[in-house]
């Protein structure tokens, strides 16, 4: 029984999924199940998290296969909490969904996609095979692609033919990457390629993989030379949509970046710099990006890019206290950037625009919606007691301490821009003076909402500042989870043992 | 298509290509064949069906919209996948097989069943995909 | 026969490169389905080819014995083969779609998600 756990996350959302498509024409019936759904995975997340938390990694072998021949899934503690952060973001999805999808989107079976969706995240997460990890990958896209263009609006397919090119390229340079090892190696098992690669003696062809799988999850993540497509696809869909997009689907590529490079290829010297450089000039294309825009939801689609940066920029130090960084901000990333897409979708609702030239306002009109939306802004640039600080703590001292002076000003430039494009957007719509404009006639406004809409629109916000400020004031709780992170990625030991089922003496 | 001999070749091979496509199915475990296999078979049945007949015509031999066939075959396969799971605590996906041979079938266990879901499952795809391209044509 | 299979692996993929930098998006599909075969085709050629071995138990036998085709390479291909069937059949609905909504087949013209508005 405690073992089976580990697959749990899957199956809960596998399930929702089937019995929304058995239920595929009745969409208040879909919304109850998806909710109730979402609030089970955080439930299973949260058991599954304790397990692994007193009793360490947990793995189990689909098909009763041992490890190396079958496929393995392991649930580690980096694993497990992003599962539980990605249910999270499920719920306050799911729950503005209900509104913020028509119900004709529904009939097209939005939901069963969306639950789709989380089961194929999850799986990303736990997965212990390289190959499956590229089947999970593959579920993530395609359910991706049907959320992105469902309702098909031109602009929509517009962005859909970019994010679809450039994420097709991507898998393809990924299984690519597969079959470089499978052809070196002859195995796919993560745990067993960690102490196979560092035996091969032509290790320039390792690097050469290692850079191919870069470029692979680079695509997926949206790093310097390859993120045209991010800002060009991520504003078209519904909030609801591009909030679960921006929460989770670039941090998956983040996911498989930092476990392919702790356990299998760790990093050398020429990696580390190509990563370092990638990293910096993530952060800075992203922030000029994000300053240049007018569109509040582009905005947004820059600032992801730009935070990117600092993800790979930890990784790129690879040192124990950059990982914890790394991972720590990762956690802070994803509840932020959700919050923030879901801040956009109300704003269009209450102006009838993404633009910010047609804001203005909202604290005299929405004094207390302001001070909730000004959470997440403050959080997003790093205002001390506020989630975006700790991480940066930690960042900043690794990359002082290894004198890598370059990441350091990045870093520092990141937080400044960010700083100033959350100023920028505070003026134009919290604090101007509102522009008169005539209103769109077919257009329901949020003044106009009744209290169930509104409420939908608002509870995701208030549960994802809610976490946002649990994080804030009990970072030393995310601490100490990213520290342990940090040991169990830079000490690839637990993790074989937990494969191959090898009795640990010393518990984490 | 107005041909009088596909339509009445058409009407002859939809029960045996049925029958085909199970018997694939069933075979699959040791020999070539299986769900995917049988399902593209019993799809093509279908499929060569309504390229005679029309569309309509195999929508009322159906009589369920073809969509259905997915959720109720995933529903099958993932039920046989957690089998192992409840019934005698083994991982998932752990072939379970009953003692005894059955006649006709052989030895059944919850491969079969999962083959049977994927065959469903690829059914009710295929169709979808075609019914739908070819009602938007 | 090792040194052929590597020759059509770099022709298909430079060929779906060449297909994909086109400016139509009927050739962009063509060229990633070739370059997706050509991805096949490689983990085929990286499980190393063995000629009239098949990895079948013999009925007299309980275990296989001497050189045997590795199985592995098989189930990969016929995975990707099947999902790369579902993002194809997906990729020409949406370029039908696309053709029809934004009434042009060159990307060059298809600018409007990045404009500054």
């Amino acid at each position: 029984m405690s073992e089976h756990l580990t697959i749990y996350p899957i199956i809960v959302h596998l399930l929702t999924a089937i019995l929304l498509l058995l239920s595929w024409m009745n969409p208040k019936v879909q919304r109850y199940i998806s909710i109730i759904g979402s609030i089970v995975g955080i439930i299973v997340g949260g058991l599954l998290f304790s397990q692994v938390w007193t009793e360490g990694i947990q793995s189990v072998q689909l098909g009763n296969w041992k490890a190396p021949f079958g496929i393995t899934m392991v649930a580690d503690t980096f694993a497990v909490t992003l599962i539980v952060l990605t249910n999270i973001v499920a719920l306050a999805v799911s729950i503005i969904s209900t509104r913020n999808m028509v119900s004709s989107r529904l009939k097209f079976g939005y939901y069963a996609i969306f639950h789709f969706l989380i089961m194929g995240l999850s799986g990303a997460f736990i997965t212990g095979d390289l190959f499956s990890l590229y089947v999970w990958f593959e579920v993530i896209i395609i359910s991706s692609f049907v959320l992105l263009t469902i309702g098909g609006r031109n602009i929509q397919i517009e962005g859909a033919v970019k994010y679809f090119t450039l994420n097709m390229l991507s898998s393809i340079i990924f299984l690519t990457g597969i079959a470089m090892v499978y052809g070196v190696t002859g195995s796919l098992n993560m745990a067993e390629l960690s102490r196979i690669i560092p035996e091969i003696e032509n290790q320039g062809l390792v690097h050469t993989i290692s850079l191919i799988f870069f470029i692979g999850f680079g695509v997926k993540s949206g790093v310097f030379p390859l993120y045209f497509w991010l800002p060009a696809s991520y504003h078209t869909p519904p909030a609801a949509v591009s909030a679960l997009f921006a929460g989770l689907l670039t941090k998956v590529g983040i996911y498989a970046m930092i476990r392919v490079f702790t356990l299998i290829f760790p990093l050398g010297e020429i990696n580390q710099m190509i990563l370092m450089v990638v990293a910096g000039f993530t952060i800075f294309f992203g922030g000029i990006g994000a300053l240049v825009q007018k569109d509040i939801q582009r905005i947004f689609s820059y600032l992801i890019i730009c935070h990117i940066g600092f993800m790979v920029g930890g990784l790129s130090l690879f040192t124990e206290v950059a990982i914890v960084g790394a991972v720590m901000y990762m956690f802070h990333d994803i509840i932020v950037k959700a919050t923030l897409f879901l801040i956009g979708g109300v704003m269009y609702r209450i102006f009838g625009s993404t633009r910010l030239y047609d804001m203005g306002g909202l604290m005299d009109n929405y004094p207390r919606l302001s001070f909730l939306f000004a959470i997440p802004m403050f959080a997003l640039v790093g205002v001390p007691p506020l989630s975006g600080f700790w991480p940066k703590v930690s960042l900043f001292m690794a990359s002082y301490t290894q004198g890598e002076m370059f990441l350091l000003i990045m870093f520092i430039f990141a937080s400044l821009i960010t700083l100033v494009i959350i100023a920028k957007i505070w003026n134009s719509t919290f604090s101007k003076k509102p522009v008169e404009r005539e209103k769109r006639k077919a257009f329901k406004y949020f003044e106009k909402f009744s209290f169930a809409e509104k409420a939908a629109y608002i509870v995701p916000i208030i549960i994802l500042v809610g976490v946002t400020l649990y994080y804030s004031f009990f970072a030393e709780h995310f601490q100490v989870i990213s520290e342990r992170i940090g040991k169990e990625l830079m000490n690839t030991e637990h993790y074989y043992n937990a494969v191959f089922g090898i009795k640990e003496e010393t518990k984490l | 298509m107005n041909s009088l001999i596909l339509n009445t070749i058409s009407k002859t091979l939809l029960p045996l290509l049925v029958l085909f496509s199970v018997f694939v199915l069933l075979r699959g475990h040791y020999l070539p064949g299986g769900g995917f296999v049988g399902g593209l078979i019993a799809a093509i049945a279908f499929i060569l069906h309504a390229f005679a007949n029309g569309l309509n015509e195999t929508k009322k031999i159906l009589r369920i919209h073809p969509g259905f066939l997915i959720p109720i075959g995933l529903l099958i396969a993932t039920l046989s996948a957690i089998a192992p799971m409840i019934i005698t605590g083994e991982p998932l996906m752990t072939g379970l097989w009953y003692e005894k041979d059955i006649p006709i079938l052989g030895k059944i266990g919850s491969a079969l069943f999962f083959d049977a879901g994927v065959y469903f499952v690829v059914v009710g795809i295929c169709l979808t995909i075609i019914f739908t391209i070819s009602e938007s044509v | 026969m090792e040194i052929l299979l590597a020759i059509m692996t770099g022709i298909l993929y430079a060929a779906g490169i060449y297909l994909i930098l086109r400016r139509s998006l009927v050739k962009l599909i063509l060229g990633i389905v070739i370059l997706g075969n050509g991805v096949n085709l490689l983990i085929f050629l990286m499980g190393g080819l063995v000629k009239g071995r098949p990895p079948l138990i013999p009925e007299d036998a309980s275990a296989l014995e001497g050189i045997f085709a590795d199985p592995v390479p098989q189930a990969l291909i016929l995975t990707a083969i099947v999902i790369s069937f579902g993002l194809q059949s997906f990729a020409i609905v949406l370029i039908k779609r696309a053709y029809k909504v934004l009434k042009t087949d060159d990307i060059d013209t298809m600018n409007k998600t990045d404009d500054i508005t």
